[in-house]
């Protein structure tokens, strides 16, 4: 099992994020600079991480979205290699338009960061799978452009195809009802503004976050 | 030649930064301010001679970078 995490200029959880692979495959995850051009082929699993990459120049994500290693990133992903981004990760993400929609500034214009109660939307996907029965998890949220948007032709085809795998208890920033993170058609491809890597020891408040990286790990 | 490109939100589409501006207009004594909304200008140095040319490659350049169609939408202004 091999996993990595793509690191871009001023990305901030892309450590997080190789803490959360090791611990839940047992194997120190590959990080991969923006500058490079591939994705090793016996890559598994790709994250892209949280944090402002490009200072947010223009949109958050939209300087990422072009960088070298994205590109690749795409192609493979349209081929079903798995691919999760959390937070800045989302965003890029929606760039890419690998996954629909945009996330726009808070409703409330301010900076959120609290642990957040979501909602277990779709249990059955591969990036959810491993919760059970389970309902819901907390996450701890951290962002200013957090508000997901998206036409309601594009909100009603993600409903009703399952392809809404979390919602916000406690809408914290205005995203359009209440999404929390989303799968494109395929499944292999998600992004949700909480950060489940932040989620994986007791000590930093709760390990909500270990199935969510357990789930997509074991379908592979 | 010089382009500027002008982004904004789509209409429809919630701009709360904008609201927070009209909102602090209003406060400050502006009642006149019923609505605001917020966008980005961005002035381009073209090597093209062409104006025709030159707009059609920044609309290119809007599509694929500058501007996220999904919540904005763009006006190009091509000055010689």
């Amino acid at each position: 099992m091999k996993t990595a995490v793509i690191v871009f200029p001023a990305s901030n959880c892309d450590r997080d994020a190789a803490v959360a692979l090791e611990k839940i495959t047992g194997h120190k995850a590959q990080m991969i600079w923006h500058r490079d051009t591939e994705v090793p082929s016996d890559v598994d699993f790709v994250v892209i991480p949280g944090g402002f990459s490009y200072g947010d120049y223009r949109r958050s994500g939209a300087m990422a979205a072009r960088s070298p290693i994205v590109k690749d990133i795409v192609t493979k992903a349209e081929k079903g290699l798995p691919v999760a981004g959390f937070c800045n990760g989302f965003q890029i993400l929606t760039e890419t338009g690998l996954l629909p929609g945009a996330l726009m500034r808070n409703k409330g214009l301010k900076f959120v960061c609290r642990p957040e109660k979501l909602k277990i939307t779709n249990g059955n996907s591969r990036f959810t799978s491993a919760y059970g029965s389970t309902a819901n998890v907390t996450f701890p949220v951290a962002h200013h452009d957090g508000n997901y948007f998206a036409d309601d032709a594009t909100l009603n085809k993600l409903e009703k195809s399952g392809r809404v795998l979390f919602k916000y208890e406690d809408n914290p920033n205005g995203s359009a009802r209440d999404i929390a993170g989303i799968c494109n058609e395929a499944g292999n491809v998600f992004g949700m503004m909480p950060h489940p890597e932040r989620a994986i020891d007791p000590l930093h408040g709760g390990t909500d976050g270990i199935n969510l990286f357990k789930s997509i790990i074991e379908s592979i | 030649m010089k382009a500027i490109v002008h982004i904004g939100l789509k209409p429809g589409v919630l701009d709360p930064q904008g609201r927070a501006i009209a909102r602090s207009l209003s406060d400050l004594g502006f009642g006149e301010v019923s609505a605001a909304r917020q966008g980005k200008v961005i002035e381009l140095d073209l090597k093209e001679k062409d104006a025709g040319k030159a707009e059609e490659r920044v609309k290119e350049m809007c599509e694929k970078l500058l501007a996220n169609t999904v919540i904005e939408s763009y006006r190009i202004d091509i000055e010689a």
